[in-house]
């Protein structure tokens, strides 16, 4: 099969998936109430499932590294910390919690202020140093976690389930309003990564290669990692912490299509992603009836597939 | 012409490259020589944006380094490092493909395709164009990556140690691509040596660098001379003429 057919049959196996969510056990009395809560979910799904595909890929480019997800840069624990610290200090019934419309926007903008800041900081300390971005982003995470759990160990028993709630990535309170914003945001990130894709082919040769090629590095590098922190604030702050299905996917689409060009890699790391998400859900819903949470799923088999990446990456 | 002013890099407090000048010859090839720590790979990075300077100029074709467009340097000048660990599977072509990227921005044409042909024919590698690079050997890959750089098409070619790791064999072969590149195809050549005899054979210039300065820059047969050496690398060398070309022992 070559790319262009292959990346058909992921987009006839995602279409079948959605059709199965959206119709399924669907008949003239609860159309109306399951249509409406069904689409939603299957839009955010596709929303999270393209922008956790694309930020890895991009993000495995830059750092040059395959075996590296977004969450190193430590934004899924500051958005933890957020939602435990609001939690913490004004409870769980305080507005900021109930309304997903304000905690998607306050989280959402922390995050990407946050990432601002450090790129700000960084990048005019120690010019284009890369490893050191991810050292600081490794470090800050830990110290988010951190102060993560000790507020949740001082936090009410009550309070605690809210915050373990948010732990968990979830698809099953989706905001239609927060959902245009996200969808609208991913789509204008998608089209300008899009333009990228074969500067991307070049950066994963190196940093010198790129150079040579007569790329503008740092700046390329830069532009990258802004895409990259927009795309996990907009998808963590929609369904909460999933990045480890980066991981999975990206390298799912690396084994299927045995190129180099992000072109194709994107599109089908993208359509894997959502045919993992769909399926990870439909398995949620219809056979777990809802008693374990889709990252749980998602990070179980993700586990495994990183377990054997080791032992293969080993045995090269 | 390559025209460097004045060069400091600094790494910490150390001058890695001290406050240096020099200009190189077109159509030549030149050789920066020196004991290890001396700069030699420092300066060549420099010479080619691959690390910023602390400070001075480099002038390549008469325009300093910083006002030139990244994109029309990189079909000025290209450069190959000694190590060249690619994380990616790529045949050759693809490789030599990527050499064309300057002038199509990834999407080849068949002016490109003519380009990369020429490379791969030049090269001798039409029969393994298909291979992947971890397929092939240490010779073949440093061919493929000459090639690619062929393709690049470029006034000046640096090269970084390009002999490490080859046996003497492919070491000659290499060293006579260069050669070949600079009287049939009139290219610049400049490389970064650590065999003072490929040096003495091939080049026609010679640059010795010790402690981030210019020992002496000038014509081979000017350094190759057993005071010179002696300088540079605190080493007894004997020198002998073989066919004209110098040939040094040294223990």
């Amino acid at each position: 099969m070559d790319n262009k057919r292959k990346i058909s049959f992921f987009i006839i196996i995602s279409t079948i998936l959605i059709l199965i969510f959206i119709f399924s056990g669907l008949n003239s009395n609860n159309k109306y109430y399951f249509l409406s809560k069904r689409i939603p979910k299957v839009i955010a799904i596709i929303i999270t499932g393209v922008s956790i595909a694309f930020s890895s890929m991009v993000f495995q480019t830059i750092t040059n590294n395959r075996i590296l997800t977004p969450s190193i840069l430590g934004l899924d624990s500051l958005y933890i910390f957020i939602q435990t610290f609001i939690i913490f200090v004004l409870g769980s019934g305080h507005i900021i919690v109930t309304n997903n419309n304000l905690n998607f926007i306050l989280s959402g903008s922390l995050m990407i202020f946050f990432s601002a800041l450090v790129y700000k900081f960084l990048f005019k300390k120690n010019q284009n140093d890369i490893l050191f971005l991810l050292l600081a982003g490794l470090i800050l995470g830990s110290l988010f976690q951190s102060l993560s759990s000790f507020m949740q160990m001082l936090i009410d028993p009550n309070e605690f389930l809210h915050v373990q709630d948010i732990m968990f990535a979830s698809f099953n309170n989706i905001n239609v309003k927060v959902l245009w914003i996200s969808s609208l945001l991913v789509f204008i990130l998608t089209i300008y990564t899009y333009k990228y894709t074969e500067i991307l082919d070049v950066l994963s040769l190196g940093k010198e290669q790129s150079i040579n090629l007569g790329i503008n590095y740092d700046d390329i590098v830069k532009r990258m990692l802004i895409v990259v922190s927009l795309l996990i604030s907009v998808s963590t702050a929609l369904v909460g912490p999933i990045t480890f299905l980066g991981l999975l996917v990206v390298n799912l689409a690396r084994e299927f299509l045995s190129t180099f060009k992000h072109r194709y890699l994107m599109a089908v790391s993208g359509l894997i992603s959502i045919v993992a998400l769909l399926g990870g859900q439909l398995l949620v819903e219809r056979v777990f009836n809802f008693s374990t949470p889709i990252s749980v799923i998602i990070n179980f088999i993700g586990g495994l597939y990183f377990i054997y990446l080791l032992i293969k990456e080993n045995k090269i | 012409m390559i025209e460097v002013k004045e060069i400091v890099k600094q790494y910490g407090d150390k001058n890695v490259v001290d406050n240096l000048s020099m200009k190189i010859m077109k159509g030549k090839i030149t050789s920066f020589i020196g004991p290890n720590g001396a700069g030699k790979s420092t300066l060549l990075s420099m010479i080619s944006r691959l690390i910023p300077k602390t400070s001075g100029e480099i002038f390549i074709e008469g325009k300093e380094i910083g006002e030139w467009d990244d994109n029309e340097l990189a079909k000025t000048i290209s450069i190959l490092k000694q190590s060249n660990y690619i994380n990616i599977r790529l045949t050759v072509r693809e490789l030599v493909s990527f050499g064309r990227f300057p002038y199509s921005q990834g999407k080849i044409n068949r002016e490109d395709i003519k380009y990369v042909d020429k490379a791969i024919e030049y090269m001798q590698l039409r029969s393994m164009q298909h291979k992947y690079l971890e397929e092939l050997s240490g010779g073949q890959r440093q061919r493929a990556y000459i090639a690619m750089v062929l393709a690049q098409d470029t006034e000046y070619i640096l090269l970084d140690e390009p002999l490490n790791n080859l046996d003497m064999k492919h070491s000659v072969e290499i060293m006579k691509i260069l050669r070949g590149l600079v009287d049939k195809l009139g290219k610049t050549v400049i490389i970064v040596i650590h065999d003072i005899n490929f040096a003495s054979w091939y080049s026609d210039y010679i640059v010795a660098l010790k402690n981030g300065k210019i020992v002496k820059n000038d014509k081979t047969n000017q350094i190759i001379d057993e005071k010179v050496l002696k300088q540079i690398y605190d080493l007894d060398f004997r020198i002998q003429d073989i066919e004209s070309n110098k040939i040094c022992a040294y223990f």
